[in-house]
C-alpha cells in the first residue's frame, strides 16, 4: 500500500499543520486528568457561557439601534439582560483569573495561555467601558467627561475620543468584541493544546512511565 | 521535559466538556433573565443644554461667560482641544498629552458662542451686538468679557439681573440671547451640527456642559463624584464597573489625590500594572506567590488527599527524572492501559470513595 501523496498546495500545508497541531481528540477530549475535579474549573466555562449571552443580548441591541432601549420596555429588558450578563461575565472571569493565578497555571509552557487570558480580561474592561459610554444617558455623559481627562493625559484621547458617541459605538459593537472574541479563541485553543496545568506536586502513580522518560 | 510541559500521562477521568458548556450556558441564561427581571437596569435621563439652561440659567450664563473670556475648563484645557501653554499633564519630564497634539481643536468663543448666535434670525439687538463684537479688537473683547465674567461671579447666585452697570460692551446682550437659544433647544443642535447634518460627535456639547456645575451636581447626587469613587459607580443602587476599583482607588490617595498630574500618573501606573498582569509568568517573585500561598492545596485538595503516603509526593517539575520516577512498584502492571484504573481502584478502596464520584478510569496517554 502506498502512502497518500503529500499535498504541495498552501491549503494542504495549512490542513496538515492544523491537524498536527490541533488534533480533534485534543481539541475536544472526553477525558481529563484526575486532578481536574474542583469547582474552580467551572468558572472558565461559566465565563465563556456568559460571554455568549453578552454577545447575543448585545447583538439584539445592535439590531434595534442605540436608542431603542430608551423608548421600549422590551428594549429596556434586553438592555437589562446585557447589563447583568456583563456583570456575571466579569465576576466569573475575575474568579477564573484568581483561580488560575493560585494554580500558577502558566507552568509548563503555558505562559501564552495566561497571557491571552490576561489580555482577554483587559480587553473586556475596555469593551465594558465603551459600553457604559454609549448608554446615552446621564451615566455615560458623566463617565465620558471624567474619563477624557485620564485618556487625554496619557495621549490616548487624541485618537480615542470618548466624547464621540459614534466612534465609541463602533469600538463597542465591532472592534473590541472582535478583538476579545479572537483572543478568547486563541486562549481556548491554548488551553486545549497544552492541557490543564497539573498540581504542583504529583502523585507517583501519575508519574511518567520509565519507558517514556528513559 | 518535565511533567508540567508534556501531555498528562497519569490517571484520567471521564469529563464531558460539551455537556458542561451546555449546562453552564443554561445556568447563566436563567440567572441573567432572573437578574434582569428582578432588578432591571438604570437609565437616568441625560442632560441637554436645554434642560441645563432651564433648570440652572445662572450657571449656564456664568459658564458661557467663561467660554467667552477664555477662562473655562475647556478654554484652558490644552491638548487635544486647545494650544494652551503648560496645560498638558506630565509624567516626570514627559508629556504624552502634549506629544499627541491638538487633534480636536475647540475655540470656545467661536464654537460655543459666536457661531451659534450668528444663526439666530431676525434679532436686531443681537445683530448690533455681534457687529460690535466683531468690530472690536482682541484686547477690547477680552476686557468686556472678563469684566462681565468677574461681575457675574461676584453677585448673589451669579444672577445676571443683579450685575451692576459696567463696561461690558455687547456681552450681556450676547449671553442673554445665547440663554434664550439654549432654553429653546437651539444650542443643542447648533453645537452638534456645526459641520454636517448627520452628527454623532458630542465633543463640543459635552465639553460645554461639563464646564458648568449642573452636570457635576447631578452626578454627585448619584454618588458619581471623583471623591465618591466616581466612574466605577452606576446611577441608583446598581453595580457599576466594579472592575475599575484599582483605577479609581489611586485617585483617593496621595500623591495622586493632590497632584496636578494625577491623571497622567494614575494612567501611567495602571498601564504598568496591566503589563505586569499580562507578564506575571515572567516576573520573578510574583510568579512564585502561588507556591508560597497554599490556595492550590485547597483547589486540588481531593487529589492531594488521595496521594500515597509511603511514596510522598513529587514536585511536578521533578517527576520526569527517570531515576526518581517509576510507576512500576506502585501501579502494578504499567504496560497496559488499565494500570491507571487499577491504581484508581486501589485508592478508592483505601479512601472509601465511591468509584462514580471519583470518576477514575483508564489512563489515556
Amino acid at each position: 500500500m502506498t502512502a497518500p501523496a503529500v499535498s504541495r498546495t498552501w491549503t494542504g500545508a495549512i490542513r496538515a499543520r492544523a491537524v498536527r497541531e490541533l488534533p480533534p481528540e485534543q481539541m475536544l477530549p472526553d477525558r481529563q486528568p484526575v486532578y481536574v475535579a474542583s469547582w474552580i474549573y467551572v468558572f472558565g466555562v461559566l465565563t465563556l457561557a456568559a460571554f455568549l449571552v453578552v454577545l447575543v443580548s448585545g447583538g439584539v441591541l445592535a439590531l434595534k439601534g442605540p436608542q431603542w432601549w430608551h423608548r421600549s420596555s422590551t428594549g429596556h429588558f434586553v438592555n437589562s439582560l446585557h447589563l447583568w450578563s456583563v456583570e456575571l461575565f466579569m465576576a466569573f472571569m475575575v474568579i477564573h483569573l484568581w483561580g488560575k493565578f493560585f494554580m500558577a497555571a502558566w507552568r509548563g509552557r503555558r505562559a501564552m495561555t495566561w497571557v491571552t487570558g490576561a489580555v482577554c480580561f483587559l480587553g473586556s474592561i475596555g469593551t465594558a467601558f465603551t459600553g457604559y459610554l454609549v448608554q446615552s444617558n446621564l451615566d455615560s455623559q458623566w463617565i465620558s467627561t471624567q474619563a477624557k481627562d485620564g485618556l487625554n493625559a496619557a495621549g490616548i484621547g487624541a485618537f480615542f475620543n470618548v466624547l464621540d458617541f459614534g466612534q465609541m459605538l463602533m469600538w463597542h459593537i465591532v472592534l473590541l468584541p472582535l478583538v476579545v472574541g479572537f483572543v478568547v479563541c486563541i486562549h481556548i485553543v491554548q488551553v486545549r493544546r497544552r492541557g490543564v496545568v497539573p498540581p504542583m506536586e504529583i502523585d507517583p502513580r501519575d508519574a511518567i512511565p520509565e519507558e517514556v522518560t528513559s | 521535559m518535565t511533567a508540567e510541559t508534556q501531555k498528562w500521562a497519569g490517571r484520567t477521568r471521564e469529563y464531558d466538556l460539551v455537556k458542561e458548556f451546555v449546562i453552564a450556558l443554561l445556568v447563566v441564561s436563567v440567572l441573567t433573565v432572573a437578574l434582569a427581571a428582578l432588578f432591571s437596569s438604570p437609565d437616568e435621563k441625560q442632560i441637554t443644554i436645554s434642560t441645563w439652561s432651564r433648570h440652572a440659567p445662572n450657571d449656564f450664563v456664568l459658564t458661557a461667560a467663561t467660554e467667552l473670556d477664555g477662562t473655562s475648563g475647556t478654554a484652558t484645557y490644552g491638548a487635544p482641544y486647545t494650544h494652551t501653554a503648560d496645560a498638558a499633564q506630565k509624567i516626570g519630564p514627559v508629556s504624552l498629552q502634549h506629544i499627541a497634539g491638538v487633534t480636536h481643536p475647540v475655540d470656545t468663543v467661536t464654537d460655543f458662542v459666536i457661531t451659534p448666535l450668528t444663526g439666530v434670525p431676525a434679532d436686531s439687538a443681537l445683530t448690533t451686538a455681534l457687529g460690535q463684537w466683531q468690530g472690536a479688537g482682541t484686547s477690547q473683547r477680552q476686557r468686556w468679557a472678563s469684566s462681565y465674567d468677574d461681575a457675574l461671579a461676584k453677585v448673589t447666585d451669579n444672577d445676571p439681573a443683579k450685575v451692576p452697570p459696567g463696561d461690558y460692551g455687547p456681552v450681556p446682550v450676547m449671553l442673554n440671547r445665547l440663554l434664550t437659544m439654549a432654553q429653546s433647544g437651539g444650542l443643542d443642535g447648533a453645537l452638534l451640527a456645526q459641520k454636517q447634518f448627520f452628527a454623532t460627535d458630542y465633543t463640543k456639547p459635552l465639553l460645554f456642559i461639563a464646564d458648568g456645575s449642573y452636570l457635576e451636581d447631578r452626578a454627585r447626587a448619584q454618588h458619581l463624584g471623583g471623591d465618591q469613587w466616581g466612574m466605577m459607580n452606576e446611577t441608583g443602587n446598581y453595580p457599576g464597573q466594579a472592575w475599575l476599583w484599582l483605577y479609581t482607588f489611586w485617585y483617593q490617595v496621595k500623591p495622586f489625590s493632590t497632584s496636578p498630574n494625577a491623571d497622567a500618573l494614575v494612567w501611567g501606573l495602571m498601564a504598568l500594572l496591566s503589563l505586569a498582569l499580562v507578564l506575571v509568568p515572567f516576573i520573578p517573585g510574583v510568579r512564585s506567590i502561588p507556591r508560597w500561598v497554599p490556595v492550590h492545596r485547597l483547589i486540588w485538595r481531593d487529589y492531594y488527599r488521595g496521594m500515597r503516603p509511603p511514596d510522598g509526593y513529587l514536585s511536578a517539575s521533578d517527576v520526569a527524572r527517570p531515576v526518581q520516577v517509576s510507576r512500576r512498584p506502585i501501579g502494578g502492571q504499567v504496560h497496559d492501559d488499565d494500570a491507571g484504573a487499577d491504581a484508581g481502584r486501589d485508592r478508592e478502596h483505601d479512601d472509601g470513595e465511591a468509584a462514580g464520584a471519583s470518576g477514575y478510569g483508564g489512563r489515556s496517554v
